[in-house]
């Protein structure tokens, strides 16, 4: 159990994973296919980045179908390409727009845009670019070690422990996430019920169907997801865009270049966010969001002058967005080694992964090597790509905030609607996507947030599978989950979880409503379930 | 609706009163509906086991978002639970639902390229800055533009142009 053999795994996949990414088979006799991929991927996600209403979930939805011809290996790297290079967009756009796109970022803007407006918003970016780069090296860094460590402990699992990590990973999705804990609760039990619509896999009897064949096979992903972050997105976004201000988006290489102070200021505010990014993407359930708001207080914190937090500090600009790479490359530690995703978005890409046909879990990173070191290889790789492309490139990406929204989603819809056709070749999942759009929508304006609907349809399957086969060994006692020691200890954790959001709702009801409450350690600025995720009309006053 | 009663009015403005009530609703039915189906012992559980339990679960939560609706009700409403937007936009919405059944109904009886000119044109009526002109340029550009990409270029089998529908 020494040291060396995992440095030494973990390097030779490493080599192996950089030879998948650069190697055969080559587009058009020259570009390696899955760079390519790639490539496209984190060029895709950094444009759509900037656009307001345009999330990495809707994105990722919008492109999964795009890929059903691909393989495994370009499809996945494409995708998660999207995510990531979606962050470096999304920093563009607090930054020097004030929007914040996306949730991660909204912190940024707090003192990302007072730096812009002072002139310096091109160093702002400039050093945030290099920090988030730093950030995610680190999140790698960590999966390169740490999934290998996490696949030897869940070989060992048996449908007990798989089953109550999976709850834990639930619970916490829907926990911790953004808006109320027991809304979020109320989502995954729906997404864990859409995932037992169809053919029942032991028994073969059909459930939920009501008699439509069509249904047999379950409730498709892709209309699931094209319905609540597609149209029910569009839906609530639709004329209450406000015009952008683009008075501060020319933004020149010069500008961008950080002087030695700027430098220096930064460096322990880069440090602070990548092991805070890191800490919270072990931490199941708690995604780039909490890491970026938890980041933001913890520099304020840490600053000698916090009062001045607000008025463009470059240290709160830094620490979130580092914080934000980083936890986003650490969420694919559980996903890939474990197959439980931390989040929707990771749940979408494991989704992508079954469509074609890969078994999620444990013994992923054995079996199909080529995409776990694939895909670890092509982080690094993309992201260097993006600290070069984001430079030249944050100009043209602000001319396409240029195009009104009105010609954005009618062509978004279309995509939409081709997708989900392409998937089975069937207009039956198009009215799905009907369907569970104007659900997502109702959804959304009852204040639930239908990310962990997502997260519960796709654990929802292996879920019971391992709940019934480790109650047919248990003979039917219910015990059996607390009694094998692994297993408890993931009660013991789902317990702590349910317990500490009963004692933070109770102390938030009595006195003064705590900022924060029910997420634990934080108390950011705007707390995570207010952070918009459109940018509501200004009032014409 | 009966406006009589205030607390009455006080319940329907509540948007956590609909949030749970919508949560109680769905774990009844589910939970029915899957008590219809063969529940089993807890060792060899029936496919009506699980989702049963996940009804009655939805239940007690939407009971239990429910339940502070009613418990502050007699509060001064500070912040507006209105489950309507400020500014609702029921043709906007109208059009982007709309968007996907004319895609299915023009895709199926008169092919891919009047589907998607369909499904993108009514979408964009639903934006109140759009005039005719642009609709109507913005929905030729995507046809022609998703025509080449889906058709020609990732082969999705559904014929360009038809008439009655032959799938």
């Amino acid at each position: 159990m020494g040291g060396r053999p995992v440095i030494e795994t973990a390097l030779h996949g490493l080599w192996y994973g950089f030879h998948v990414a650069f190697g055969p088979p080559y587009l058009l006799g020259f570009f390696p296919e899955n760079l390519t991929w790639c490539f496209v991927g984190v060029l895709v996600g950094n444009m759509v980045g900037v656009l307001p209403g345009m999330g990495p979930l809707a994105t990722i939805s919008i492109l999964l179908p795009l890929t059903f011809g691909m393989k495994a290996v370009p499809a996945i790297l494409m995708l998660a390409g999207i995510l990531y290079g979606g962050q470096y967009g999304g920093a563009i756009c607090s930054v020097l727009l004030n929007l914040p796109c996306h949730p991660p970022h909204a912190v940024t803007c707090l003192d990302g845009y007072p730096m812009t407006k002072q002139g310096r918003g091109g160093v702002a970016l400039g050093v945030t670019v290099f920090a988030s780069f730093v950030g995610a090296s680190w999140g790698i860094t960590e999966m390169i070690f740490l999934s290998p460590l996490l696949v030897r402990a869940a070989l060992q699992f048996g449908p007990a422990e798989v089953c109550t990590l999976m709850l834990l990973g639930l619970l916490a999705g829907s926990t911790l996430a953004r808006g109320s804990p027991l809304k979020g609760v109320a989502m995954t039990l729906l997404g864990l019920f859409l995932g037992s619509v169809g053919t029942d896999l032991e028994t073969g009897s059909e459930r939920f169907t009501f008699g439509m064949t069509e249904l047999d096979d379950g409730v498709e992903l892709i209309a699931l997801a094209l319905g609540l972050f597609g149209i029910a997105e569009f839906m609530s976004s639709v004329n209450q865009l406000a015009p952008i201000n683009m008075a501060y988006t020319n933004v020149r290489l010069r500008d961008m270049r950080p002087t030695r102070a700027d430098m220096k200021r930064a460096v322990f505010p880069m440090c602070r966010g990548t092991i805070i990014g890191s800490l919270c993407s072990l931490i199941p359930g708690t995604g780039p969001t909490i890491a970026s708001f938890v980041a933001y207080a913890a520099e304020k914190k840490a600053s000698k002058t916090p009062e001045r937090f607000g008025t463009g500090m470059l240290e709160g600009v830094v620490c979130p967005e580092t914080a934000t790479h980083s936890s986003i490359q650490g969420d694919f530690i559980p996903t890939m080694s474990l197959g439980i995703p931390g989040d929707a978005v990771m749940a979408l890409l494991l989704g992508a992964l079954m469509i074609q046909g890969i078994v999620p879990g444990p013994q992923l990173i054995s079996q199909h090597p080529d995409i776990f070191w694939g895909l670890v290889a092509s982080f690094w790789i993309g992201n260097v790509i993006l600290v070069v492309l984001n430079v030249p490139l944050i100009g043209l990406w602000c001319k396409m905030l240029a195009i009104p929204y009105r010609f954005l989603y009618p062509s978004a819809m279309f995509f939409v609607c081709i997708g989900v056709y392409a998937a089975n070749n069937d207009f039956f999942q198009v009215g799905e996507v009907v369907v569970l759009g104007s659900l997502g929508y109702i959804l959304l304006r009852l204040g639930f947030h239908p990310a962990p609907v997502v997260l519960g349809f796709v654990l929802g399957p292996r879920f019971e599978e391992n709940f019934r086969r480790a109650m047919l060994i248990s003979r039917g006692d219910f015990g059996v989950f607390v009694e094998r020691p692994i297993s408890a200890f993931f009660v013991g954790l789902c317990a702590l979880l349910i317990g500490s959001q009963i004692y933070f709702r109770l102390r938030g009801a009595k006195g003064a409503p705590m900022p924060g409450a029910g997420h634990g350690e934080a108390s950011p600025p705007i707390s995570p379930q207010m952070a918009p995720q459109r940018i509501p009309a200004t009032p014409a006053e | 609706m009966q406006p009589s009663t205030s607390l009455l009015r006080d319940f329907v403005r509540k948007r956590d009163f609909y949030a749970g009530g919508l949560m109680i609703l769905l774990g009844l039915g589910i939970a029915l509906k899957g008590a219809t189906y063969r529940l089993g012992s807890p060792m060899h559980m029936g496919p009506g086991f699980f989702p049963t339990a996940l009804g009655v679960l939805l239940v007690l939560i939407g009971i239990a978002i429910a339940a502070p609706a009613f418990a502050s009700s007699t509060q001064g409403e500070q912040q507006n639970e209105s489950i309507l937007p400020e500014h609702p936009e029921w043709w906007a919405w109208f059009c982007i639902l709309m968007s996907p059944v004319l895609f299915i109904l023009f895709g199926r009886y008169f092919g891919m390229a009047p589907g998607t000119f369909a499904c993108v044109f009514i979408a964009a009526l639903g934006d109140r800055q759009g005039t005719w002109k642009s609709t109507f340029i913005l929905s030729t550009v995507v046809t022609v533009f998703g025509v080449l990409l889906f058709s020609y270029f990732l082969q999705v089998p559904m014929p360009i142009l038809t008439w009655g529908g032959g799938l």
